[in-house]
């Protein structure tokens, strides 16, 4: 299949981006989005120009390395699916793509489409964790959980940190990827002790790393590879107004 | 933490109120007094099919209890100003978030109307300001203004078609900013569940589409003559 691409290029964090036009000649159905774009980066490789730069890793979607924009959607046109999984049989022949990466001041890009998510990681770091004895393992089941518990957390658990939210959101807000770490630690007994901390400090984060407001849109919902829901959020802010 | 339990309300919601989420909780609650404000203006308001005696007693009702009146309206000044303020900051945020956009963005989850509170809402404001010159002062009503003849105010200002062309527009933003507004509040203090959230959803379109509706009947009836033709 032949496609038209508008790729945003930029060589580095400091230089100015633009989007340039190629044609993808030797794509086939069966090829992941990552690996039509592999092969596009031969063909340029061989021309002797520089190869567009994208983040990816597992290509199982499960890492949440990959991820930027098609015709102006997070991870592409298929819900519930990272572009790692995203095949091109979900395109027609002669399709005109627009791939650019995520926009946040938080994200700031790299080069092409890879950008700096780090600050997801800061994030994390500033209350998204449980403090444990690091000692022996504790014994299985001495913690009991309900079942519906179990599921509800592990749903929230799904986030693989990808950025799609944030990349979504007119208010480029981290508030699905801050609400999922919170609800998934917040709803089991191991999260309880440190749960008022967590919400005040890793919300302030979000701020602090300039990460917008949620105003409630639902863009987020709707491009997240994981499929966690705004509920999530909810329950950030419920959290947080109790804890402050 | 011994700081946390000594410290005063006031300290506590001013620190709440610098998180976003403070701000979404103060621009839920005042959102819900401003409902509220709204469904009680229209109740009085449809008195009007009921004849201009009905309508001016309300009016009068209304006036015969100053402080109340005062006290509500003090009440509404402070929550539109805090709502106001609060989405003014909300969204600077949102700016200096995203300061390079895309060159390509689809809107694949939200309603046009969740995309567009920023419009609606000062469209609301706008209108407010001059309902009030209008139909309260009457700075802007016709010659035939007299106070307290809430009837007879709204007959005249309402066959000035503009002027009710210019109302039925601003319900229908009303109903727009409420279309988001009512469920967001929900969402904004915490309130989510994954089958009430649908429900409440819908409700708040449909409250949204027939409070509007409520609304717009008025100057309709006005300027198709079912309203006020013995004046
Ligand atoms: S590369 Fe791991 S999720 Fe796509």
């Amino acid at each position: 299949m032949r496609l038209t691409l508008h790729i945003w290029r930029q060589k580095g964090p400091k230089e100015p981006g633009r989007m340039v036009h190629y044609e993808a000649r030797n794509a086939n159905p069966d090829m992941s989005f990552l690996e039509m774009l592999d092969v596009l980066n031969e063909e340029l490789t061989l021309k002797g120009e520089d190869p567009v730069a994208f983040d990816s890793d597992c290509r199982e979607g499960i890492c949440g390395m990959c991820g930027f924009m098609i015709n102006g959607v997070a991870h592409g046109p298929r819900r519930g699916t990272t572009v790692c999984q995203l095949h091109m049989r979900k395109f027609k022949d002669g399709d005109v793509l627009y791939i650019e990466p995520w926009r946040a001041r938080a994200f700031p890009v790299i080069k092409d489409l890879a950008v700096n998510r780090t600050a997801f990681d800061r994030i994390i770091a500033a209350g998204g964790y449980i403090s444990v004895p690091a000692g022996s393992a504790p014994d299985g089941n001495t913690i009991l959980i309900p079942k519906p518990v179990a599921e509800q957390a592990m749903d929230a658990a799904a986030c693989i940190g990808c950025g799609a939210c944030v990349a979504a959101c007119p208010n480029a807000s981290a508030a699905l990827f801050t609400g999922a770490k919170i609800a998934h630690l917040g709803l089991l007994p191991q999260g309880q002790p440190e749960r008022d901390q967590r919400v005040l400090k890793m919300v302030a984060h979000s701020t602090l790393e300039q990460f917008g407001s949620c105003t409630n849109i639902g863009e987020c919902e709707a491009v997240c590879p994981k499929e966690i829901k705004l509920e999530v959020i909810a329950r950030m802010n419920r959290d947080f107004i109790k804890a402050s | 933490m011994s700081s946390v339990a000594i410290d005063s309300h006031v300290g506590r919601a001013a620190r709440l109120y610098q998180a976003y989420i403070g701000k979404k909780f103060v621009m839920a609650l005042t959102g819900v007094i401003l409902f509220g404000y709204l469904v009680g203006h229209l109740l009085g308001n449809l008195q009007a099919f009921l004849g201009p005696e009905r309508m001016d007693a309300y009016a009068a009702f209304l006036h015969s209890m100053p402080n109340v009146l005062w006290l509500v309206r003090a009440l509404l000044l402070v929550s539109v100003v805090a709502h106001i303020v609060a989405s003014i900051q909300l969204t600077a945020l949102k700016r200096k978030a995203r300061p390079q956009g895309y060159v390509k963005k689809e809107a694949i989850g939200s309603s046009y109307a969740s995309r567009t509170m920023m419009w609606s809402g000062p469209i609301i404001a706008a209108f407010v300001v001059f309902h009030i010159l209008d139909v309260t002062t009457g700075v802007t009503n016709t010659a035939q203004y007299r106070e307290l003849h809430a009837y007879e105010n709204l007959v005249y200002s309402f066959r000035r078609i503009p002027v009710s062309i210019a109302y039925i527009f601003a319900m229908v933003a009303l109903s727009m900013h409420l279309y988001h507004g009512l469920w967001s509040m929900f969402q904004s203090v915490g309130i989510s569940h994954p089958r009430y959230t649908p429900v409440i959803k819908r409700l708040a379109m449909w409250v949204a589409i027939l409070l509007a509706a409520g609304f717009i009947s008025i100057p309709i009836s006005v300027m198709t003559g079912l309203m006020g033709t013995k004046l």
